[in-house]
């Protein structure tokens, strides 16, 4: 699995073992020749990338976004953070292998990161479940951000989920009330919150940590209400429908992006962060700084205030508000309906 | 004040229309235990099976006449109107035949009105129209009935019956869960009491939304209510799970719900809270206390 590339990728993928065998002789025994030869691979592999890369499907974008080899949370926790410990357990039932989450210094300052995890070998994704979170999973973010509160420091939120748990033992649980008290609360913590979508932001297990101040996206992470598999199987009877779907559900960070939803993109380097992972990793720190940076300078009720603002401006709708019915204390509504 | 006893005329006599064209106008078909049974006897149950006491599904209309005093409903006036975001196909068809079969313009509809003498903020979930899901116009109306609520000091009451968010408008329904969580965080400055009512079936992004965070839960009986369907995960992890999982009775049981009453108690039980409500609203009156101390 691990060696696994996306079918679109593919004449990339000879080019760049071609190149890596041909260093590993070079190693041994250097070669003029062979020098050449590398240089005039990596110009074609420089072409190939920007020719696969350039235009990308919706379909293959979730592709991406779902890759076998792209950078998990802990990944990027590695490289962007100088200290991190990582603190198990939601204090109440047990630990979520499918959230991570603990305190870290990035660039010296103090923070509560947690995320979503997936896994890496068969072992570890059975023992992430997939990066699908169960009901602890979202109570341990939650411990997390309340711990941020009482520290005064700013949290940051890694979405990278499927969807959320949805067998017997979650909804035993309250898998839907873990969400819904997830988001609820999330509101109420008075500190700087940066939510960074980095792969699949599914659903309501995405949405269920998905609330905050700042929310950030790789570009090819995708953010939908539902896999578009199961759209088309929904809308056509036929999941292979699937690339159709991706489409119509506008889930591209492209699209995201154009609908309100998060506030930035930060773009991947040519050939996607799964190629370059420390560099995708420096990028998102970048973003994440400067988010906080911003963020730190607003009073605590004005930044409360505005995340209610941000979330309740979310949807476009006609908006038909004649005299209103029953006096005039209609209160703030969305500034977004179009 | 928009006319509110025109609009509901007006659906009523679609209602009455539907119903005539029924084959038999005297007798209606229990769906589960396929018992005849009259429909006199129905409107006295108030749609619950006197042979097997199974449910039926209610209108957001007939849920409101049983649930109101009479002729207190009314509707809030310029709602958000649902529109195309995404040009998401068949969306305005379905939206269009919806409109036709329910008579609604949309799956929540709000309103205010009177339980036993009590004022209340009222919104209906239509599952008739789109499956009650919940997409960008339905969230507004959401917040504003629960804004309206909070600002009049009301008791806040929901009925839903959904299967979730709606695909059609992509992101800005998923978008939809956290701005209705957020309506409810907010109510924390303001309290009301909020009263989330499910029936069948609540499924998905509303249960895992408004309706998971009422001060007090209520159900129907064996109303299906879960995060996702057994259909869903058949088809996409394999599995098959009871059916148990996904009712009224398993929730309470795993303390997810605080009541699971017959549909003839829950307007009682709601006038009794109303009642509860009424004191802390009187005493809020004669203190002139604004807020919670805690605020």
């Amino acid at each position: 699995m691990l060696r696994t590339w996306l079918p679109f990728e593919q004449p990339l993928v000879e080019v760049e073992e071609k190149i890596a065998d041909l260093r590993e002789s070079e190693a041994e025994a250097p070669d003029k020749r062979r020098q050449a030869r590398i240089a005039e691979l990596e110009d074609k592999a420089e072409e190939l990338k920007r020719q696969v890369f350039s235009n990308l499907s919706s379909w293959e974008k979730v592709q991406l976004a779902r890759h076998p080899r792209r950078p998990y949370t802990l990944d990027y926790l590695n490289i962007i953070c100088d200290e991190f410990v990582e603190l198990h357990g939601d204090r109440l039932y047990g630990d979520d292998g499918a959230v991570v989450g603990g305190l870290a210094t990035v660039a010296g300052r103090p923070m509560v990161i947690f995320g979503h995890q997936k896994g890496r070998t068969t072992k570890e994704r059975q023992s992430r479940n997939f990066g699908s979170a169960h009901p602890e999973g979202y109570r341990k973010a939650l411990r997390l951000l309340r711990m941020a509160e009482k520290f005064r420091w700013p949290a940051v939120s890694f979405v990278d989920t499927p969807a959320a748990a949805c067998l017997e033992e979650a909804e035993a649980r309250g898998i839907s009330q873990a969400i819904a008290h997830s988001m609820k609360e999330s509101f109420r913590i008075p500190v700087p919150i940066v939510v960074i979508v980095i792969g699949e932001g599914g659903s309501g297990g995405a949405i269920g940590m998905g609330v905050g101040d700042r929310i950030l996206m790789l570009e090819y992470a995708i953010y939908s209400v539902i896999p578009p598999e199961s759209c088309a199987s929904i809308i056509w009877r036929d999941s292979a429908r699937a690339p159709e779907a991706a489409e119509a559900l506008k889930l591209t960070s492209e699209d995201v992006l154009r609908l309100g939803i998060v506030d930035r993109v930060i773009p991947e380097p040519l050939g996607g962060s799964h190629r370059e992972c420390y560099e995708t990793a420096q990028r998102i720190k970048k973003e994440l700084l400067a988010a906080v940076d911003d963020l730190e300078k607003l009073p605590a009720q004005e930044l409360l205030r505005r995340r209610y603002l941000k979330f309740a401006a979310m949807g476009q709708f006609l908006d038909e508000r004649p005299p209103a019915a029953s006096g005039d204390s209609t209160p703030a509504s969305a500034e977004g309906g179009s | 004040m928009r006319m509110a006893t025109d609009w509901f005329r007006e659906r009523a006599a679609r209602f009455r229309e539907r119903q005539s064209r029924l084959p038999s106008d005297l007798w209606v078909k229990c769906p589960k235990c396929l018992e005849a049974v009259l429909k006199s006897e129905l409107r006295q149950t108030q749609k619950v099976c006197p042979k097997c006491d199974h449910h039926m599904a209610l209108t957001a209309q007939e849920r409101l006449e049983i649930t109101l005093d009479p002729g207190t409903w009314r509707p809030f006036g310029g709602l958000a109107q649902t529109a195309d975001p995404l040009s998401f196909p068949e969306y305005r068809e379905k939206l269009q035949s919806s409109e036709e079969k329910s008579g609604l313009d949309e799956a929540f509809i709000p309103g205010e009105g009177a339980i036993e003498g009590e004022p209340v903020a009222v919104g209906v979930v239509e599952f008739g129209f789109m499956g009650g899901s919940m997409a960008s116009a339905f969230g507004e109306r959401f917040v504003r009935m629960i804004e309206y609520a909070a600002e009049k000091k009301l008791v806040a009451i929901t009925f839903a019956a959904s299967g979730g968010a709606r695909m059609q408008e992509g992101v800005l329904s998923l978008m939809q869960m956290a701005k209705t969580a957020g309506a409810i965080a907010a109510l924390e400055d303001k309290p009301t009491l909020y009263v989330s009512v499910i029936t069948d079936p609540t499924f998905a992004g509303v249960f895992a939304s408004f309706v998971s965070l009422g001060d007090v839960i209520i159900s129907e009986p064996r109303a299906r209510v879960g995060f996702a369907g057994d259909r869903p995960i058949e088809q996409n992890l394999k599995v098959k799970l009871s059916p148990h999982i996904h009712t009224a009775e398993f929730q309470q049981e795993h303390g997810m719900i605080d009541l699971v009453l017959p549909r003839t108690q829950i307007r009682p039980a709601l006038a009794r809270l109303c009642k509860i409500w009424s004191a802390e609203r009187n005493s809020l009156a004669g203190s002139g206390a604004e807020a919670h101390p805690n605020a």
